[in-house]
């Protein structure tokens, strides 16, 4: 079983049908696992019962980062191999993606709120993710504007992997605009010395929500390559009305 | 080589004859510029506190909105098909193109840049900042916004869409570009940093945009 054999879309739909229930499963009892531990994680000294937006929070803003590099793979796959299902991959992954930015950028504002007294401020990692989240949007405005998949498919590969190699020049660039102009200003969480109670529920969260991705990813798939079907159908039906 | 300059030579003729549009951009950095002092008060003292940054505005979106014919007209007359079929890389036509276009259309800007200086009440010294960070960040609009030229003419869509895409990819050179003649005017920072690395992001353009925008053709045109 190698990648190429998932070429065939009709397999790639049985194969997905039968692995889809276990994958859901897994993410609902991870997540219910992951939730029922962060509910129960003891309140932070310094910032009591907030510190929970944490462990929505943090999986949130790593898959936002997760999710466009599946696309840059995928990207690959549409102007190098030519994989077929290589662009409904990174057509189905674009909204999800938007949609964790999105969390990430809500939950950060909440905690933010009574953390640090503001909804926005113009902090280097908020303003990143911020472009990332417009980013994800021009992509998706992109796939939308041209009516023929697989010409946008290979617009939408330049412009993912052209983003890919940007990222890390638009977050180095933030980073350097934001100590320019407001040296340290904003209140972090001690780092990576994280303590154990945080850190299990936390990870567990990660990968319940990388599940969750995997599981919504695929089912997106599956919902493109009918979407296709569908219209390849009513374009013949149309042809043979037509002649 | 002697294709290539060619073909540099022929974008320039085109764009500074009639019908080649590459002034109209500078005369739309002249109207923003002159349309900022409606919205922000005719306050000098603040004009020159923004100046740099409405000159840096004004360049990126004039510099955006030229490139949207970079490669359209080209494709509507044929001679994309032939530039693509012809025994010269893409990736270096593509550069050419990008270089030629701005010539015609980028260094003008820089050049218009004293005079709208004068406008927003900014002194000898910033002006030469500003203009010498235009000088270095236009060809890095002007490469980068090539992808997004390159992906119009494939899609047969321009504008907003092309504006939406391209814009966030240009944040660094905007975030360097200012943050060098900020420094240049009033400190602290050393001039120097920024604008070295306003350079490098120039540098790292002129080899990715070509490929990119070499990439979008190849693959979109049909």
């Amino acid at each position: 079983m190698s990648l190429i054999d998932l070429a065939n879309p009709t397999r790639f739909l049985a194969l997905s049908a039968r692995v889809l229930p276990w994958l859901a499963a897994a993410t609902v009892i991870l997540l219910a696992i992951g939730l029922y531990q962060s509910a129960y994680a003891p309140d932070d000294y310094q910032q009591g019962a907030t510190v929970k937006i944490m462990f929505i929070h943090v999986p949130n803003a790593w898959l936002s980062m997760f999710v466009w590099g599946v696309m840059s793979v995928a990207s690959l796959g549409t102007l190098v191999w030519r994989h077929p299902l290589a662009d409904v991959a990174a057509k189905a992954a674009a909204p999800i993606g938007a949609s964790f930015t999105f969390l990430a950028l809500l939950t950060g504002s909440l905690w933010g709120r009574p953390m640090w007294g503001t909804y926005w401020e113009w902090d280097a990692r908020l303003t990143s993710v911020l472009i990332l989240f417009l980013m994800y949007l021009g992509l998706m405005a992109l796939w939308r504007a041209v009516e023929d998949p697989s010409r946008a498919a290979r617009a939408a590969a330049v412009l993912t992997l052209v983003g890919a190699l940007n990222l890390p020049i638009i977050k180095f660039s933030v980073d350097w605009w934001n100590t320019l102009h407001q040296p340290a200003s904003v209140m972090r969480m001690g780092g990576s010395t994280l303590d154990k109670a945080f850190l299990i529920p936390l990870l567990v969260m990660a990968i319940a929500f990388t599940l969750l991705f995997v599981t919504l990813h695929l089912a997106a798939m599956r919902n493109e390559i009918l979407r296709r079907r569908v219209r390849s159908l009513q374009m013949m039906q149309a042809s043979q009305k037509a002649a | 080589m002697t294709a290539l300059a060619a073909l540099i030579r022929r974008d320039l003729r085109i764009a500074l004859r009639v019908g080649g549009g590459a002034l109209i951009g500078v005369l739309f950095f002249l109207t923003v510029v002159v349309l900022m002092p409606f919205a922000v008060g005719p306050d000098l003292a603040l004009l020159t506190r923004l100046g740099p940054a409405i000159l840096w505005l004004g360049a990126l979106l004039a510099s955006l909105l030229t490139l949207d014919r970079l490669f359209m007209a080209d494709h509507e007359d044929g001679s994309l098909d032939l530039i693509t079929m012809s025994r010269t890389p893409l990736e270096l036509a593509c550069a050419a193109k990008a270089l030629a276009h701005w010539l015609a259309a980028g260094l003008p800007l820089v050049v218009a840049t004293p005079v709208l200086g004068l406008l927003l009440n900014l002194d000898m010294v910033a002006t030469a900042a500003v203009a010498l960070t235009l000088l270095a960040g236009t060809p890095a609009l002007t490469f980068t916004g090539m992808i997004g030229a390159a992906l119009a003419v494939t899609l047969h869509r321009g504008g907003l869409l092309m504006a939406v895409l391209v814009l966030p990819l240009s944040i660094p050179v905007l975030i360097f570009g200012v943050a060098a003649s900020q420094a240049a005017i009033t400190g602290p920072l050393s001039f120097g940093a920024p604008f070295s690395i306003l350079c490098a992001l120039s540098l790292v353009s002129l080899v990715i945009g070509p490929f990119a925008a070499a990439a979008s053709l190849k693959h979109g045109l049909d």
